[in-house]
C-alpha cells in the first residue's frame, strides 16, 4: 500500500515539476509589422492614387498610381546585443492594398529590444539567390540582368504636371545601383538600406506600426526634381544613389499596440 | 413459399438499387495533374486549379469535345473552337470574330494558353470574368457569340446520344447543366499549356539565339528602349504577360472604356489585359480591337504611335514624342525576339486539335 501511494505521489509530481520549468520560460509570441503611409503628416491609401493631389518639395504637383516595396531580413536585438533574425520577406503592394502586414513566422520572447530594423529591398546575398523567388518573379518584381539582376527594391509611379503645364509620367524605381548596363554590369553603390526603427517593448501579439513618409522620397537630402529626373532612372545610377540617401529618412516608427 | 419469394424479390430489388447508386456515387474518373513545364516551375508560382474542380483525364476529355461541339451554338452551327482555333495559338485571325448570325464582337478574340498561371484569375480583355469556368460560361448566351441559352444547351446535351456517359464519366452524374459543361471546358482550357518556343529552348541550354534576337531581347529588357518587361515578363516570367489592366497609349478618348466599364472606376477608363507575347506569329491581327495587323504595326505604335490621355500608364515613355522612337535596327531585332517566342509545337499539337 505504501508503495502504490509512493507511486502515486511520484506522478502527481512529475508533471508539476514540468510545469515549474514552463512557467519559468520567457513568453513566446508572434510580432506583426504593420505598414501604414503617408504624405507628410496626410494618411496615404490606394484610395488617394490616380488623382493629382500631392505637391512634393520641388513644387512639383503628382499623382500616385502604383506603388509596392520589398522588405526583408526583420531583426530583433536584445539588450546583450543577440540579434534575432526573423526569416522572410514581404512585398507590400500599397496598390491593391495587399501584404501591408508582415507577421514573424517565428515567435520571439516578449520583452523590451534595443532596435527592431529591417531592410527596404535586399541585401546583396538575398538579392542574388541562386533559384531566385518564384512569388516575386510571378509579380513581375525582377531586374532586368543587364540592370544588375536581381529585384526591385521599390517600383512607385504616378504622374506629375511638368514645366509644360502637361501630366506626364514618372518611375521612381528603386534597385541596386548599376553602371554599364550589358553583359557586365558594374555596381557603384549598395543602394539597399537598414532600417532601424529603435527601442520597442513586445507582449503578446505585438503590433508595430511602421510608416512610410511618401513625401520623403523627394525631400532630404535631395530635392527631387521630376522635370529632370522622371522616367529611365533605373539605369541611372547617380539617380539611384540619391534614391538611397532620400530614402534614409522614409521610414519610421509611429507607434506598437 | 410465397411470403419467401416476396422477402427475395425484396433482397433482388434492394441489391439493384444499391448497385445503380454505387455507380453513380463511388463514379472513379481519374484525376491528372498538369504537365507543369520545367520553366514555369523553376521561375514562377504554381497554377491556379480550383478546389472544386479537380483536373481529371474524364473530364478534360469532355471539355475538348465541348469545346469543338457547335452544340453548344443557338444554331449549332459555332463552336469554341471558331474564334479560338488550335492554329492560331487559340485565337482567330479576324479582327472582330463574328457570331452565329453574322454580328460582330467589338472587341478581337483573345488566344488561350497557360491559363492556369493568370493569378488573378480576371479573363477577357477587361477582366469582367472572375475564373475560367466563368469565362466559360458567358459566351454561350452572348447575343453577337454563340446566341443560346443555358436550357437549351443543357437539353440538347440531354438528349444526345453520348454525352450523358461522358458526364458520368466524369461528374458520376447524368444530369446535365451548365455549372458541369463549364468546369469540362475549364478543364480542358488548363491542359492549353505552351513553352516550347524557341526562346524557351534558348533558357533551357538546347539552342542559341541569333544576334538579332539577342539584341531583340536586350531591347525588350532594357529601361531605356524597349521596356517592356514591366508589364510582358521576362526569362524570370514565362508567361510573357503580367495579366494586370494598362492603357498602353492607344488613343486620346475611349470609345471602350475596357476595364473601366466592368469597375466604374474612371480611373480604370481605357485599361485592357496585357496578352502575351507568347505565339505571336499565329495570333495576328494585336490589341484588343485588332487594330494593329502586324507585329511591326505594334513595335511602330510603343516606338512613336503612343497618344496621351488621363488614364495612360506612367510606364509609356516620351509620350511628348509619340514614344521611345526605336532605331530601324532595333525594331528589326524586337521582332527577331517577339517571334522567337513563337511555339510551334503547340499549335501543332494532335492532343489539342480536333481529332
Amino acid at each position: 500500500m505504501k508503495k502504490l501511494l509512493l507511486l502515486c505521489l511520484i506522478l502527481i509530481l512529475i508533471p508539476s515539476c514540468e510545469s515549474d520549468a514552463d512557467d519559468n520560460a520567457p513568453i513566446q509570441t508572434n510580432v506583426t509589422l504593420n505598414f501604414g503611409h503617408t504624405w507628410d503628416d496626410i494618411p496615404v491609401t490606394n484610395a488617394d492614387f490616380n488623382t493629382i493631389k500631392f505637391t512634393n518639395d520641388n513644387g512639383d504637383e503628382l499623382s500616385i498610381e502604383r506603388l509596392r516595396y520589398l522588405i526583408s531580413k526583420v531583426t530583433f536585438t536584445t539588450s546583450n546585443n543577440e540579434v534575432l533574425n526573423i526569416p522572410g520577406y514581404q512585398l507590400v503592394d500599397v496598390t491593391n492594398n495587399e501584404n501591408l502586414t508582415f507577421t514573424t513566422a517565428t515567435r520571439i520572447p516578449n520583452g523590451t529590444y534595443k532596435n527592431v530594423a529591417f531592410t527596404f529591398g535586399f541585401n546583396n546575398e538575398d538579392n542574388y539567390t541562386p533559384n531566385g523567388y518564384a512569388d516575386l518573379n510571378s509579380a513581375n518584381f525582377f531586374v532586368p540582368a543587364m540592370l544588375g539582376g536581381g529585384y526591385h527594391y521599390m517600383q512607385f509611379d504616378g504622374k506629375f504636371i511638368n514645366s509644360s503645364s502637361i501630366e506626364q509620367g514618372f518611375n521612381y524605381h528603386a534597385i541596386r545601383a548599376v553602371d554599364n548596363p550589358g553583359d557586365s554590369p558594374t555596381f557603384p553603390k549598395d543602394t539597399f538600406f537598414e532600417v532601424n526603427l529603435g527601442t520597442v517593448s513586445i507582449s503578446n501579439n505585438s503590433i508595430i506600426n511602421v510608416e512610410m513618409n511618401i513625401a520623403e522620397w523627394f525631400k532630404t537630402p535631395n530635392r527631387w526634381d521630376l522635370n529632370e529626373l522622371n522616367q529611365m532612372l533605373m539605369p541611372n545610377s547617380a539617380a539611384q544613389i540619391k534614391m538611397f540617401e532620400n530614402g534614409q529618412n522614409v521610414f519610421s516608427l509611429k507607434s506598437v499596440e | 413459399m410465397k411470403t419467401w419469394s416476396i422477402y427475395c424479390l425484396f433482397l433482388i430489388t434492394f441489391i439493384c438499387v444499391s448497385c445503380s447508386n454505387e455507380s453513380i456515387d463511388n463514379y472513379a474518373s481519374t484525376e491528372v495533374s498538369l504537365e507543369i513545364p520545367k520553366l514555369f516551375s523553376d521561375n514562377i508560382i504554381a497554377p491556379v486549379i480550383p478546389a472544386g474542380n479537380t483536373q481529371t483525364m474524364e473530364g478534360i476529355i469532355l471539355g475538348k469535345k465541348l469545346f469543338f461541339d457547335p452544340i453548344l451554338s443557338g444554331n449549332n452551327t459555332q463552336a469554341c473552337a471558331d474564334c479560338h482555333a488550335p492554329q492560331n495559338a487559340f485565337t482567330d485571325t479576324s479582327r472582330f470574330s463574328d457570331g452565329i448570325d453574322g454580328s460582330l464582337s467589338i472587341r478581337n478574340s483573345m488566344p488561350l494558353f497557360n491559363l492556369a498561371w493568370n493569378y488573378d484569375e480576371k479573363f477577357f480583355w477587361d477582366g469582367k470574368s472572375f475564373n475560367l469556368e466563368h469565362q466559360a460560361f458567358l459566351p454561350v448566351t452572348d447575343p453577337k457569340e454563340m446566341k443560346n441559352t443555358w436550357a437549351n444547351v443543357e437539353q440538347q446535351l440531354q438528349q444526345h446520344n453520348e454525352y450523358p456517359e461522358l458526364f458520368e464519366r466524369a461528374f458520376g452524374t447524368t444530369s446535365i447543366d451548365s455549372t458541369l459543361v463549364t468546369k469540362a471546358i475549364a478543364q480542358f482550357e488548363r491542359t492549353l499549356i505552351s513553352a516550347n518556343s524557341k526562346f524557351d529552348k534558348f533558357l533551357l541550354g538546347e539552342i542559341e539565339l541569333t544576334p538579332e534576337e539577342q539584341n531583340g531581347f536586350d531591347v525588350f529588357m532594357d529601361e531605356a528602349r524597349g521596356d517592356c518587361f514591366h508589364c510582358h515578363g521576362s526569362d524570370k516570367n514565362p508567361l510573357w504577360t503580367d495579366n494586370d489592366f494598362h492603357n498602353n497609349g492607344l488613343d486620346e478618348t475611349f470609345a471602350d472604356l475596357g476595364l473601366g466599364a466592368i469597375t466604374g472606376d474612371p480611373a480604370d477608363n481605357g485599361k485592357f489585359r496585357s496578352p502575351s507575347l507568347r505565339n505571336l506569329a499565329f495570333t495576328a491581327p494585336y490589341m484588343h480591337d485588332g487594330r494593329f495587323a502586324t507585329i511591326d504595326d505594334v513595335i511602330n505604335h510603343y516606338s512613336e504611335g503612343l497618344k496621351n490621355s488621363t488614364t495612360i500608364d506612367p510606364l509609356m515613355k516620351k509620350i511628348d514624342q509619340g514614344g521611345v522612337n526605336l532605331s530601324d535596327e532595333d525594331k528589326a531585332d524586337l521582332k527577331a525576339f517577339l517571334l522567337s517566342l513563337s511555339d510551334f509545337e503547340f499549335v501543332n499539337d494532335p492532343n489539342f486539335t480536333n481529332n
